[in-house]
């Protein structure tokens, strides 16, 4: 299709601007550029035709069936986005006096009171603007604690070898060296290896639970132990908080900070329908770290204050607020009752779908799973050449978005599935259908799924030579 | 079958090692740059840098997934094949011709295996 640029046509376009209704400012010119950015010139036609297709090639949770595992990819209620616009959240600024946006104050505190009880945390921000954002966050925290009681010998963050890619990353950035735990057979943190690996120079681990298999570690407890007893922090990674919200606390688990995917677990959109939500929390003896402003309620009211060693602001304001209006209208349309409801559902939904697979496609971990599973088609590439990555690009045929693929590292050619609680047993039967159907098509005619998908608008981008020669800049003619 | 020559050392982490009067020569074998796939970036250390064998140096990025390159021994960084950095298909095309880094100063070095050790550990892995 084509891009706005080759649509763009020079004095067309949609004068949406209303007239200026404040006075005139000129700027100095040294501030201004030399010449006018080359923007698209499009009728408001055209540009509505334009981002209809671009829609129409794209699925998304209300095209179909996206187990996408470790991703949550959960049904966004309406009625969250009716919240979220709501005039007196949108037309809010973010500096206006404070008696005069009572209510908004009202959300933060409501929403980080109800999300620290389902952590076990005593306090929340929400100032990180996604996962990794907060991840990155808890590790401030985790360095500010250690900094505050001048233990400087603290370097090394613990990070499992079935992590996700961006744990070992967060810890990088925030000037930690990471230390790579080994896995047990069952995908789990292997408590010799951790022991041996925890010491004086431990700042903290970090760990997801259930893990990146869909197993929950039963040895937590032991784990987080291990890991205080040599002087450390457990950071909670919140990924995978469906399994368990509302049955189990990181908090009581030992865990001294998470983060959580307010786009994930509680229910607002994700990627471009976003923007993402990556609240960090934190027991008690890290809270006077945690970002700032933080808002408190007092007689006269809510209001906003600046602790005295908080970390200063990672990004600005209040973070994503409107996000925090949409999660915070799912935990008060599902309450206490249906929080545990949803993760259950999700559990049962998941282990429903293994199950109708299990007898055709090898689990690589053959036991009940919590959210998600993890198959593994290495002997299928093997006895056929068909890999994870066909069996992904044909599912697009059947209008299914592939689960997780090649992901996590230990688990070789691997589909990581995570159908979530919002799914209806028709589209799992459906879904297992498709699975099942496309195993026989990779006996009978493995070439024919080499060339999968056959009725999607693209179907192999070349991604070697996007990675190797990114185009990422508009090439104007003359 | 992957190609593992003759004349060459191996890791069990799939590098190989060439040494020539005390310099070793480090690279990928032909067996891990068919398991990455198609390689896309490598990141390298400086020449001058040390390094210690079983700890990484280097990390390669196939579409698939980051990997982590690990040093089978202990040294100063000599050379750093920069080619790599623009044109890291070289791995994939020609992996015993494209080495990383060479070491000098070497002080120790992992049990490195023979031709046919290194395919015994390839076999393993492959069944």
């Amino acid at each position: 299709m084509k891009l706005l640029f080759e649509r763009s046509r020079s004095g067309r376009g949609s004068d949406l601007l209303p007239a200026c209704d404040v006075p005139a400012v000129s700027f100095d010119e040294t501030l201004l550029r030399g010449t006018a950015p080359r923007l698209p010139e499009i009728a408001e036609v055209d540009l509505g035709r334009h981002y209809t297709e671009l829609a129409k090639q794209t699925h998304g949770v209300n095209d179909g069936f996206y187990p996408l595992g470790s991703c949550t990819m959960k049904y966004n209620p309406r009625v969250n986005e009716e919240a979220a616009a709501l005039p007196g959240f949108t037309q809010l600024h973010p500096l206006q006096p404070l008696e005069s946006v009572q209510g908004a104050l009202e959300v933060l505190h409501t929403a980080e009171k109800l999300l620290c009880e389902i952590t076990g945390m005593d306090g929340m921000s929400f100032q990180p603007a996604a996962g990794a954002h907060g991840e990155y966050t808890g590790l401030l925290l985790i360095r500010k604690y250690h900094q505050s009681r001048g233990d400087s010998a603290r370097t090394k963050i613990l990070v499992p070898d079935s992590a996700h890619g961006t744990n070992p990353a967060s810890a990088a950035m925030a000037g930690f060296q990471v230390v790579s735990v080994p896995s047990n057979n069952m995908g789990g943190v292997d408590l010799d290896a951790l022991r041996r690996a925890a010491g004086p120079d431990t700042a903290g681990l970090m760990l997801t639970n259930p893990n990146t298999v869909g197993l929950f570690d039963a040895n937590i407890l032991e784990i987080t132990r291990i890991v205080h007893e040599a002087g450390g922090l457990c950071y909670y990674d919140g990924a995978n908080l469906n399994a368990i919200m509302g049955q189990a606390r990181p908090g009581d688990m030992g865990f001294d900070c998470v983060h959580l995917n307010l786009h994930k677990t509680f229910s607002t959109p994700h990627g471009g329908g976003g923007p993402g939500s990556g609240p960090v929390g934190c027991k008690a003896a890290l809270e006077p770290f945690l970002p700032a402003p933080r808002v408190r309620e007092t007689e006269g009211g809510y209001t906003l204050y600046t602790p005295e060693e908080t970390m200063g602001q990672v990004r600005s304001f209040y973070g994503n607020f409107l996000v925090v209006v949409k999660a915070l209208a799912y935990l008060l349309t599902l309450g206490r009752e249906g929080i545990p409801e949803a993760s259950a559902g999700a559990v049962l939904n998941a282990n429903y779908l293994m199950r109708k697979l299990a007898g055709a496609y090898t689990m690589s971990y053959d036991t009940p799973c919590m959210h998600e599973f993890v198959m593994t088609l290495e002997g299928l590439a093997h006895d056929s050449g068909v890999t994870a990555m066909d069996v992904a690009k044909r599912l697009l045929d059947f209008g299914i978005h592939p689960p997780t693929m090649y992901f996590p590292l230990i688990v070789h050619e691997a589909l990581m599935v995570e159908p979530t609680e919002t799914e209806s047993p028709e589209t799992l039967d459906q879904a297992a259908e498709v699975f099942l159907k496309i195993l026989e098509e990779a006996k009978a005619d493995p070439e024919g799924l080499h060339q999968a998908p056959h009725h999607c608008p693209i179907g192999r981008p070349d991604e070697v030579t996007a990675a190797r020669n990114p185009i990422l800049r508009y090439h104007f003619e003359g | 079958m992957s190609n593992i020559p003759a004349e060459l050392k191996y890791s069990k982490s799939h590098e190989w090692i060439k040494e020539e009067d005390g310099v070793f020569t480090i690279g990928l074998t032909d067996y891990a740059q068919s398991a990455l796939g198609d390689i896309v970036f490598i990141n390298l250390p400086e020449e001058g840098e040390s390094v210690c064998a079983g700890d990484t140096f280097s990390d390669v990025e196939s579409v698939k997934a980051v990997s982590d390159v690990f040093s089978p021994v202990t040294g100063t960084i000599c050379a750093v094949n920069e080619a790599l950095l623009d044109d890291p298909a070289q791995v994939n095309e020609a992996p015993y011709e494209a080495w990383l880094i060479q070491v000098r100063d070497v002080t120790a070095t992992e049990d490195l295996l023979d031709a046919e050790g290194y395919a015994a550990v390839v076999a393993a892995e492959e069944a």
